[in-house]
């Protein structure tokens, strides 16, 4: 409850240094047929995760978003870039560097209802994980690591749970299971890709009240992948926008979501059901789609849905710049020269 | 072309019923351990109306929108009820349940028409669009290809896809693109009643509010009613005129948007309401709803909610409450609730703050 409020200032500054960082981070993915012709899926993400913070990626479907957490994972290679883990620089897809490399970074995936094989007890899944990540492990040591793992995702007392089989279990025990599942190996980073979107509205703020309890009390560090850019403001410390493969603002959740800086993020904000803004929307705002990441438009990828597109935007790539405290867009219109258009676009000078 | 001009006029005020739903009762399986998916469901759709049906998964939505329609597949069966279609053109109509194949046949499309859930699955991959949008028209309409050629170019204009994409296949099509050649499929006849299951849950954000104003223009345009299935609340509350909220099977309470939103009288939707975190305004803590939404091969006793119910108190395990008025009773007749708190006779007769808001007016 504290962190929701302690968090303003923390999130501006890089107070501790951060346990998992990538820089550059870049995925193509090549495609079939003539021609060598990629999909430029992930294009030059920087991320940073600090211990007791949560980062949260906000984008549409298609922007790369779960790309850079499987990046991040060590489950796909990198085209460039890299990840570093404490400052040592990880590659490791296979074998024992892989496995020591899980022992820190674990993963939550969507759908909990196809990450947990239903032929398997919860026992089972969690003692998996913990034979796995703890070898050498004594019979009542990892009994009681079983009972204490279920107990840290809520789902007490473990006995009525531990000999359960998925189908049994209501979607929101089956998140919780696989939470549970990658505690077992002790980890310090969590990779959340969108972990509440598979499960039922009213169960959504539980699961991720839970996440922010484990991370006060584990001080782990958690990338949030969503959609929802709302709960991303509710749960996130800091929230990266990606559009087409490539950061487009970054900043504290507040500042993003109240203070939109990116054409982008506004239009996102602007398109969020909201019943509080009623009658006060402007009709016909959301336009276009997203656009192919095989060819990706000149300079800036989001130009032709912008409405305050300028020449250089359809011809040069806005590098970052700072727009606020900690507060980030790659935008054209914040660039020193351009007080003129970003005066035009946004009424007074931003 | 007929389609592009409003049909009828829109009349806000006297609404007429088009789709009364009595007494509706739907069984998964046929045998005495058969789940009991709707029970005595009642519901009016208005003319030119936007009814939205919210609920979680497995609470009923899209089998009343199917039982209404009579696609309910097997193992689904209706047990019970009416659904009583009335034109409000022309006055014809009848009971959709006790219909003969011949009739329904002839009032399916023209009169109802549904957007299914997942326009990636419900249009045929190994069609042109241009067809499946013929297909519809040319099974209730006689006409010349040319001239339902042009029909159809119109529909897809109607939506904002140029006609040259009638030559599409669906795999050629956007996620959004697709999902609005669903829409204007629905549209082909002029239906008067359009039944929308989640048209926008595999959308984005910045795509479903595209989705939604284009049915907004259409609605305004042609005039249909809307039955409009989703578990986003929040997307309702600014889209449709009436919200019903669906628990296990059940309405628990049927009222204006604007009444949902700022005066909840159930506490399953008041829980709802605090299970979306606010893109403004203040930050606070969320709680959801305790507890797992239930399992309907058993049901808790009485009301279905309470064992996730703060508010429950002695009488509620053991009475099922009907949907009924609210505590408030004539201050707001337009709405009902089915809560036992706002039963004078077992209930404690005021209510918890959190459901108290004096009614508006």
């Amino acid at each position: 409850m504290s962190t929701l409020h302690e968090a303003d200032d923390v999130s501006r500054g890089t107070t501790s240094p951060a346990v998992l960082k990538a820089v550059g981070l870049t995925k193509h993915f090549p495609v079939r047929g003539p021609g060598n012709r990629v999909v430029h899926a992930v294009e030059g993400v920087d991320l940073e995760l600090q211990q007791g913070r949560v980062v949260a990626l906000v984008g549409e479907s298609g922007s790369g978003k779960s790309t850079v957490a499987r990046l991040l994972a060590q489950l796909l290679t990198l085209t460039k870039g890299e990840i570093t883990l404490d400052g040592t620089r990880v590659d490791a897809h296979f074998g024992r560097k892989f496995r020591r490399y899980c022992r820190n970074v674990q993963m939550i995936l969507q759908d909990p209802f196809a990450s947990l094989n239903p032929i398997h007890r919860v026992r089972y899944v969690l003692t998996r994980s913990i034979k796995i990540h703890h070898p050498g492990i004594r019979r009542d040591e990892r009994e009681q690591l079983l009972g204490e793992l279920l107990t840290r995702v809520d789902l007490t007392p473990p006995e009525r749970y531990l000999e359960k089989f998925p189908h049994e279990l209501s979607g929101g025990q089956r998140q919780r299971v696989a939470i549970a599942r990658a505690l077992g190996a002790n980890p310090r980073v969590l990779l959340a890709d969108e972990p509440v979107s598979m499960l039922d509205v009213s169960i959504r703020i539980g699961v991720l009240n839970l996440l922010r309890d484990l991370k006060d009390r584990l001080n782990l560090a958690i990338l949030y992948i969503t959609h929802d850019i709302a709960s991303a403001r509710y749960f996130a410390d800091r929230t990266v926008v990606m559009y087409a493969g490539q950061v487009v603002e970054r900043g504290p959740s507040e500042d993003v979501t109240q203070r939109p800086a990116h054409p982008y993020t506004q239009l996102l904000i602007a398109s969020a059901p909201d019943a509080d803004l009623l009658g006060e929307r402007a009709e016909g705002e959301a336009r276009g789609e997203p656009p192919s990441l095989i060819s990706p438009p000149s300079g800036c990828r989001f130009h032709p849905r912008c409405p305050f597109a300028m020449e250089r935007c359809v011809t040069t790539a806005p590098p970052i710049f700072q727009v606020g405290e900690g507060q980030e867009a790659a935008c054209w219109l914040y660039a020193e020269d351009a007080t003129e258009e970003r005066r035009a676009a946004f009424g007074v000078s931003a | 072309m007929t389609i592009t001009e409003p049909t009828i006029t829109r009349t806000a005020t006297t609404k007429k019923p088009v789709l009364e739903i009595r007494d509706l009762s739907v069984d998964y399986g046929y045998d005495d351990d058969a789940v009991h998916a709707l029970k005595n469901v009642n519901l009016t759709l208005g003319a030119g109306e936007i009814l939205g049906l919210a609920g979680e998964s497995g609470c009923g939505k899209s089998t009343l929108a199917y039982a209404a329609t009579r696609l309910l597949p097997p193992p689904g069966v209706i047990t019970g009820g009416e659904v009583l279609f009335t034109s409000s053109r022309d006055g014809h109509g009848g009971d959709l349940l006790r219909m003969s194949d011949r009739e329904l046949r002839a009032q399916r499309w023209r009169d109802t028409a549904i957007v299914f859930q997942g326009s990636m699955n419900s249009l045929n991959p190994v069609y042109k669009i241009g067809k499946q949008l013929m297909d519809g028209i040319r099974a209730h309409e006689k006409m010349p290809a040319h001239a339902m050629r042009a029909r159809a170019a119109d529909l897809l204009s109607m939506v904002g896809i140029s006609k040259d994409r009638l030559d599409s296949y669906p795999h050629q099509l956007s996620g959004g693109m697709r999902q609005r050649v669903m829409i204007a499929m629905a549209l082909a006849l002029e239906p008067e009643v359009v039944i929308m299951d989640e048209p926008t849950t595999a959308l984005d954000v910045v795509m479903q509010r595209q989705i939604v104003e284009q049915i907004m223009d259409l609605k305004r345009d042609l005039g249909f009613s809307v039955i409009f299935i989703t578990h986003d609340v929040s997307l309702l509350l600014e889209l449709a005129d009436r919200i019903a909220i669906m628990y296990a099977g059940n309405i628990v309470e049927d009222a204006a948007s604007s009444e949902v939103y700022h005066q909840p009288r159930h506490p399953y939707t008041a829980g709802l309401l605090h299970s979306f975190p606010p893109l403004h305004g203040p930050r606070r803590e969320l709680g959801g709803i305790p507890g797992s939404p239930p399992d309907l091969m058993a049901l808790p006793s009485g009301c279905n909610f309470h064992p996730r119910c703060p508010f429950a108190f002695d009488a509620c395990p053991k009475i099922d409450p009907a949907l009924g008025p609210t505590l408030y009773g004539d201050a707001e007749p337009h709405r009902s609730v089915a809560c036992l708190l706002h039963d004078p006779a077992v209930g404690p007769g005021r209510l918890p703050d959190e459901l108290a808001a004096r009614p508006a007016g």
